[in-house]
């Protein structure tokens, strides 16, 4: 994905650039930071706002200190509803993923994230098909074993009409294999789930399961991209992430990526908004921030502004997509 | 005798001033957040989480582990003395150890819930070092119809084995059934009961209810007796340290028990509640005049600490070796571990040996150090009965709403408190016992998704519960212990009858 790589360098010079001018002298946080995480402890995104946390605080990107507030009540309704009413609040700022399109079909939550202030999308998430170790090698071989299954393969994810719950059933309609979905209430349960045998598969994130995929107890057989992941670095004894095939490769022409991305509560002010964006364009020059992109084999991308807008608009249109294909809109 | 080696090399790492120096400071901060409602262990180590930031990972574990020692046992002094629980685990410690203190015997009970925490934590721990690669893949096992059947059993030895009751206690226990429904449905993805509003979407937290439940009411009953905290000045000398160490050798069964109990749920993620509360009915079941309990017993002091630190400290283990957290502070020293650059995980053992045999190693000093400072500090605490109640009260009122408060920085829950007192208060009068209800809150969602996603498993068909040993063992015997009281008449008539026929012949 050339244009990202663009994008990357783009922003990468353009913060440096910013970090050469004078001290910034707009407006600026005097009262602790609320990072909010729309998850429980422990989840993706926590351990995301603890790095950022031990980023800002270690290389002084602020002078005001940093709180992480967990919000992940309700599957994560929670945070946003909780962003929702901080109306022009410039002290909380909102990890958001897929969630921010997905519960309000699913759930009916009255939110809609234009009501809140896009600062910046820091990554992209991947999905991977997962199996146990002892299952089928290949894509191929592991949906025909699903199809010849006396009863459905189970398929392990977490919480329901969600994104992993959305990823299966597209592998359903693209294969004609059946699976039972089981949701749970994290990825990390779903992984230990897939590890002792209680579920054929996953489709967890590479965090998720990077742990008892070094372990040996789990094989990844594709991931769920155009493109391969980037990072070619080792990560058990014989294989990278780059490793992985993509499922088109493999005969299965799925695709699926989930934003991580920042928001500022509606109604904050322009110079707010821009004191954010440049800490964030800070925040990803930092070695804790790159470090922790390659251990979560997180794709790199900085979009900000219009092009940010443009983004949200175009994934949230696809999410509402896949979720009313899926049947998955509360009526 | 590998694992004894890594031990030493473990003490090795830590025998520092440094290190020793922050373990002080850490329990001292972790009583700290203990004593008071609310605030916890979680919480606690959440606050001071930052401070690690720039320390060493060996260091920053072992600060933050002596916090969490420290909270546990802080914890059973509010418990005792006020009977509010500080931490979930801490309910069952107010059975027998709130009567205590009103009988003037608070230093005997603190002294017995100290002692007792650190015969759990230590039984634990022994088993974290020595069993350690067995019981990462003992925890494996567990699938859905499993931790359903767990929960089932904590359920039924609760209408089976409890004092009151039985139709109080399953209204009770619908009813916090009921209530733990509230919020986001894991398995169908819908909200239930929220009626259109934002504060119940997170669904009613555990925590706020129980320090409604049994801190607010109990001071609504004092209120209305007598105006006075029935506690005498307690002073503790070394003397009653002793005499309750010497009587320590008689009640070896209670505390094994509760310690086998505690490590096995421990090691069941989300176990430690259940401990606690499964510890003290099998101490009242076994024992010999049942009736005695809950009217001060030691041994209702003895049971339910041992088994809730045995699992506080065993659910240490399924995080580090396998990511998944058995309770909430395991939780946010997990995300602590992350921030270090240490994944939790099977290989954890492998790569990081200094880190992971220097936490271990903390847990033993960590506790020694631990049982000897709040042992020093106990005439503090119990110093705090001698303050009349008119001042005492308002202070409790208030550092209740605070707890309540600083869970989830939200308004709504110290209202939720409030009503909740009001709810306990009316239980207690018409004695409806409160346990049942606390324990359906903390456990009906997970008892709940466990037992649907066991029916998506098993296309709705019930004999999945008995589809293998383990699981078909633990069903048999929550079924066991639900209609344990009939057996139990059925058996002693028979006996009866028996010996009648003998003494005929």
């Amino acid at each position: 994905m050339k244009p990202l790589r663009k994008i990357v360098t783009i922003a990468a010079l353009s913060a440096a650039l910013f970090a050469a001018a004078p001290a910034w002298a707009g407006w600026e946080p005097t009262k602790p930071v609320e990072i909010v995480v729309a998850a429980g402890a422990g989840g993706a995104s926590d351990q995301m706002a603890r790095m950022m946390q031990a980023a800002i605080q270690k290389n002084n990107l602020m002078k005001a200190p940093v709180v992480v507030s967990l919000k992940g009540g309700a599957s994560g309704a929670e945070a946003l509803m909780y962003m929702k009413s901080s109306e022009g609040d410039p002290n909380k700022v909102l990890i958001a993923y897929s969630l921010i399109y997905m519960l309000p079909l699913s759930a009916k939550l009255p939110f809609d994230w234009h009501e809140l202030t896009p600062v910046s999308v820091i990554a992209l998430d991947q999905f991977v098909l997962w199996d146990n170790v002892a299952g089928p090698k290949s894509v191929k071989e592991f949906i025909a074993a699903a199809k010849a299954s006396g009863s459905p393969f189970k398929m392990g994810g977490t919480g329901s009409k969600r994104e992993d719950h959305v990823l299966t059933m597209f592998v359903e309609l693209k294969t004609g294999a059946k699976f039972a979905y089981l949701p749970y209430k994290s990825g990390g349960e779903a992984a230990t789930q897939l590890v002792g045998g209680h579920t054929e598969s996953n489709v967890n994130n590479p965090s998720e399961n990077l742990e008892v995929w070094r372990a040996g107890q789990v094989r990844p057989l594709c991931v769920f991209d155009k493109e391969r992941i980037s990072y070619t670095a080792k990560v058990t004894e014989t294989q990278s992430w780059h490793d992985i095939p993509t499922c088109k490769e493999e005969g299965l022409d799925v695709q699926y990526l989930m934003l991580r991305a920042m928001f500022l509560p509606g109604k904050v002010t322009a110079e707010q908004q821009a004191f954010y964006v440049d800490l964030f364009q800070k925040l990803i020059q930092t070695p804790e921030y790159k470090d922790y992109m390659e251990k979560q084999a997180l794709k790199p991308v900085f979009l900000t502004g219009k092009d940010m807008l443009q983004f949200l608009e175009d994934d949230g249109a696809l999410n509402k997509q896949l979720m009313t294909e899926a049947g998955f809109v509360a009526k | 005798m590998e694992a004894f080696g890594l031990l030493l090399h473990g003490f090795a790492v830590l025998l520092t001033w440094k290190t020793l120096l922050l373990m002080m400071v850490g329990l001292v901060l972790g009583v700290f957040v203990g004593v008071l409602p609310g605030l916890g262990g979680p919480n606690g180590v959440a606050i001071l989480l930052p401070l690690t930031f720039t320390m060493d990972p060996t260091s920053a574990i072992v600060m933050l582990s002596c916090i969490y020692w420290g909270a546990l046992f802080g914890g059973a002094i509010t418990s005792i003395l006020f009977n509010i629980p500080g931490e979930a685990w801490s309910v069952a410690t107010t059975f027998d150890g709130y009567p205590m203190a009103q009988q003037g015997r608070a230093a005997e009970a603190l002294t017995a819930a100290f002692t007792s925490s650190f015969i759990g934590s230590l039984v634990a721990v022994l088993l974290i070092t020595f069993l350690a690669p067995w019981i990462s893949s003992f925890a494996l096992r567990f699938g859905p119809p499993e931790f359903f059947a767990v929960y089932l059993l904590t359920f039924c030895s609760f209408v089976g084995l409890g004092r009151e009751d039985k139709h109080k206690t399953v209204i009770s226990m619908s009813l916090g059934l009921l209530l733990a429904g509230i919020g986001m449905d894991t398995v169908s993805g819908q909200l239930r009961m929220t009626f259109g509003s934002t504060d119940l979407l997170r669904g009613i937290n555990f925590l706020v209810a129980v320090i409604g439940l049994f801190g607010i009411s109990e001071i609504l009953l004092t209120m209305e007796e007598r105006l006075a905290l029935h506690g005498h000045a307690a002073s503790i000398s070394l003397r009653t340290v002793l005499s309750v160490w010497k009587d320590l050798p008689k009640y070896w069964m209670t505390l094994l028990r509760s310690s086998v109990i505690g490590c096995w749920l421990g090691i069941t993620p989300g176990g430690a509640i259940a401990a606690s509360f499964m510890g003290y009915n099998l101490a009242k079941r076994f024992a010999k005049d049942q009736e005695s309990f809950g009217k001060g017993r030691i041994e209702g002091v003895f049971a339910p600490e041992t088994a809730a630190h045995a699992s506080g400290t065993s659910a240490l283990l399924p995080m580090l070796a396998l990511g998944i957290p058995g309770s909430g502070t395991a939780a946010i020293l997990l995300g602590g571990l992350m921030v270090w650059g240490l994944n939790p995980g099977p290989l954890l053992f492998v790569e990081h040996k200094d880190f992971v045999w220097g936490l271990i190693a903390s847990m033993y000093l960590g506790n020694v150090v631990g049982l000897v400072l709040v042992l020093t500090t106990v005439p503090i605490f119990a110093s705090i009965l001698r303050v009349p109640f008119a001042a005492v009260a308002p202070m409790i009122v208030v550092s209740c709403a605070i707890g309540a408060y600083a869970i989830q920085n939200a308004m709504f829950d110290v209202w939720l408190m409030l009503g909740f007192g009001v709810v306990g208060y009316v239980f207690k009068k018409i004695k409806i016992p409160l346990a049942p209800f606390t324990l359906a809150l903390v456990l009906g969602s997970r008892a709940e998704d466990a037992f649907r996603q066991s029916m998506i498993i098993s296309g709705g068909d019930m004999k999945v519960f008995w589809s293998n040993g383990l699981v078909g063992t633990i069903t048999t015997l929550a079924i066991l212990l639900l209609f344990w009281p009939v057996i139990d008449r059925v058996v002693g008539g028979l006996r009866l009858r028996n010996s009648a026929a003998k003494v005929e012949a």
